[in-house]
């Protein structure tokens, strides 16, 4: 009696044992190009995915090493998640071919383009050319600025997650109606914020917050780079200052993998408020979901307009 | 279908002035109704991006599949590009006209036809041009493997074409237009989704035969090779060769990235391989070992291994069985702050080279190596140095050394000048000092290249 007791729970802890191990088993496992596509996964995959970013938060997402250990990521993704306008094209493709998995690869299900759910700005209509810097022929790719566009983003995804995992659909579509609830009462308390500052005009180093300036009307008047991707110039940046002036321009706004040099120049010889802003999830320790990158970018940029 | 998504948008926004009327006679008009009404607006807001973003979709879908014949008017409507989706396209050449007429009765799928969105199914282009200038004096000796440059000399155009195939596989083809002619630097097809996580490569391939032979010349870091790649390794046009490439990652521990390759080749290699009949197959095997150490610094060691037949039998009766056998150790230090990534850098890089080759009288047993060192200054600047050490593999009792100092200038990602000085010293005690200048500039869309 003693010893079928005894075998009894052994094989009950060896079952509590295995549990764990199949729940994580269950888990699917996510990759994403950059944080912000990381955090929005984790928002609607909750529990029930393991994700993982490619990209830091505080690097500049255009010029990202394609460094082999992200292979050993990807080999094992079941879905990739990338920004797309070819944000990621002078490092991800490499990547992608050399994972040998097949679920990853362009057009397979585990691929999934986030671009394609969220509005789009700046999509260039003329005849593109380098001359026009390194601009992105497909639109602006820095759209998950936009909390709408968060939203959008987080939507698509829960919708992936769900074709990939039917048995978890529900799960998925409830964590996204909870994102959405909390994003939509942060939305007004961000809305209620910025409502003072509405049409203020600023400077930004890189075209990274133009939907970001457009959720919260704030109007972006230039850039410190002459074109996107183009250092600074002596000239350029004293046709800067000039418009700034002119313009009564007092913020200046610089993505955290940028030099502070010629911004600080810039901010001295107008007045302008210099402030390194967050484009990404991330970019400090303790901006670790998308709210919280909202509530940083936000908290400063109140800061600098009072 | 396209029509059908423009009327549903246009069915829906046209909704919203009157469901606002309807909002606004009611008796209740109150902060509720406001808050209501700009909830649907949103609604239908996000309705139109959807379904802008699935016009999207749809497009890159069927400009992503073989295209049937199209009537003469359709390609003529079809050059009409929506201004949201990408650089509107030009309109279609005489030629790409011809065809869609001439085919228009026809009954055969036109793969890459001539609408505009079947431009989207043309591979990438690319063209890099590779000019070099070159001053001082620099008079080789006979028997030795490097060549100097002309003074002048557009030294490569490089033109790339690259595209996904299929779900299954890629290609890509780097065709190398030189002063002496033509060449298929590579042209291959990857099969993307075998099984097991195997990558395999057929057609024209550089072998992984170390570091420098795997790179391209606009993406040295110097103007020249180093003298153990000019002396063991073909130089320039190094192990390169018609063949079967497969990789795969293999499990490690802590960690690290761990790939072995092993590729197989007809035997055809510059002057370091020769194939004078079927059996004289090449082949190349690489394990490369790659660890973060930190996020901004990372360590990446090889081991290389060639083997195939030399031209030193060729003209003799029998035909003898000599081999050329090379060993390499290959090391790449890098370290590139994250934050700052893009203002400095710095990699240290090393190969060593083993040669034995099968001749008449005895084996040839060579040994070269180089080590370099490449820091970025700033955003635009870039320095470096390296030093070269090499027997010859013909010759191994002839040993050359050289020494070499570089300045790059990024005008942007799409160009770049550079200059070089470069001293070597010939194992017949003949010195020469020189100077090097090269320009490099890129048109379109060259893909990455592995990191």
């Amino acid at each position: 009696m003693i010893k079928s007791h005894r075998s009894l729970s052994i094989a009950l802890a060896l079952l509590c044992s295995l549990l764990p191990l199949t729940a994580e088993a269950k888990k699917l496992n996510v990759v994403t190009a950059t944080t912000d596509m990381a955090a929005l996964a984790q928002e609607v995959g909750g529990d029930r995915i393991s994700v993982e970013s490619i990209a830091k938060g505080y690097q500049d997402p255009h010029f990202v090493e394609a460094k082999p250990s992200f292979l050993l990521k990807l080999r094992q993704a079941d879905l990739l998640i990338v920004v797309g306008l070819q944000l990621e094209i002078g490092w991800l493709p490499p990547l992608i071919t050399q994972s040998g998995n097949p679920r990853i690869q362009v057009g397979a299900s585990g691929y999934l383009d986030a671009s394609q759910f969220a509005e789009i700005l700046e999509i260039p209509t003329g005849v593109v050319t380098r001359a026009m810097g390194d601009v992105h022929p497909l639109g602006n790719p820095h759209y998950w600025l936009d909390p709408d566009n968060g939203r959008r983003v987080a939507r698509g995804i829960a919708g992936k997650l769900s074709e990939l995992d039917p048995s978890d659909s529900a799960y998925f579509q409830q964590r996204f109606e909870d994102f959405d609830k909390r994003l939509t009462a942060a939305e007004q308390k961000w809305d209620a914020e910025m409502a003072p500052y509405r049409g203020r005009k600023i400077v930004t180093y890189h075209n990274s917050a133009t939907n970001f300036a457009k959720h919260f009307h704030l109007e972006v008047i230039g850039y410190v780079e002459p074109r996107p991707g183009i250092p600074p110039t002596p000239s350029h940046t004293f046709e800067l200052m000039a418009l700034m002036k002119r313009e009564s321009c007092k913020l200046l706004l610089v993505e955290p993998y940028f030099d502070l040099k010629t911004p600080n120049s810039i901010g001295a010889a107008t007045g302008a408020k210099v402030v390194v802003y967050l484009p990404s999830v991330g970019g400090e320790k303790q901006v670790t979901n998308y709210f919280e990158l909202f509530d940083y970018d936000i908290d400063l940029l109140k800061k600098a307009f009072q | 279908m396209k029509t059908k998504i423009i009327a549903a948008i246009g069915v829906a926004l046209c909704c919203v002035p009157a469901w606002s009327q309807q909002g606004t006679n009611a008796p209740d008009a109150n902060a509720q109704n406001s808050a209501a009404l700009e909830q649907r607006i949103r609604e239908l807001e996000d309705r139109v991006i959807a379904l802008e973003g699935k016009l999207r979709t749809m497009e890159s879908a069927q400009t992503a599949q073989p295209q049937p014949a199209q009537p003469a008017a359709t390609v003529e409507t079809g050059t009409q590009a929506p201004a949201q989706t990408t650089v509107p396209a030009p309109a279609p050449s005489p030629n790409e006209a011809q065809t869609g007429l001439a085919t228009s009765g026809g009954q055969l799928p036109v793969y890459g036809g001539s609408s505009a969105a079947a431009k989207a199914l043309n591979p990438d282009v690319s063209v890099i041009g590779d000019f070099i200038g070159a001053a001082g004096g620099n008079s080789a000796p006979a028997l030795a493997t490097l060549q100097p440059f002309p003074s002048l000399q557009m030294h490569e155009s490089e033109i790339g074409l690259q595209a996904i195939i299929d779900p299954y596989a890629r290609g890509d083809f780097f065709i190398s237009f030189g002063e002496e002619g033509v060449n298929l630097e590579e042209g291959y097809i990857t099969f993307t989704a075998l099984p097991a996580g195997f990558v395999a490569k057929v057609g024209k391939m550089r072998s992984v035969f170390g570091k420098v032979n795997l790179m391209h010349n606009h993406v040295l870091p110097w103007i020249d090779r180093p003298l153990v790649t000019t002396n063991l390794v073909g130089g320039e046009d190094g192990i390169d060769d018609a063949g079967v490439s497969i990789e795969r990652i293999l499990p490690a521990p802590k960690g690290i990235f761990l790939e072995a390759t092993g590729q197989l080749f007809r035997g055809d290699s510059a002057d370091v391989f020769t194939a004078s009949q079927r059996s004289d197959v090449s082949a190349v095997a690489h394990l490369r070992s790659y660890k973060d150490i930190t996020e901004s610094t990372n360590l990446d060691i090889g081991l290389s291994y060639a083997r195939g037949h030399n031209d030193a039998g060729v003209n003799l009766l029998p035909n003898p069985d000599f081999v050329t056998q090379l060993y390499g150790i290959d090391a790449t230090l890098r370290w590139k702050p994250l934050r700052r990534s893009i203002y400095h850098s710095f990699i240290a890089r090393s190969e060593l080279i083993w040669s034995q080759r099968q001749e008449l009288p005895g084996e040839q047993r060579a040994f070269g190596f180089y080590a370099s060192g490449d820091y970025q200054l700033g955003r635009r600047w870039f320095t470096g140095g390296r030093f070269d050490w090499s027997d010859r593999s013909r010759f191994d009792n002839l040993t050359d050394k050289g020494a070499a100092a570089t300045l790059t200038y990024w005008p942007s990602e799409f160009s770049q000048i550079r200059g070089e000085y470069r001293f070597t010293k010939y194992a017949e005690n003949r010195d020469s000092n020189e100077l090097l200048m090269q320009l490099i500039f890129s048109l379109g869309a060259h893909g990455a290249h592995p990191f």
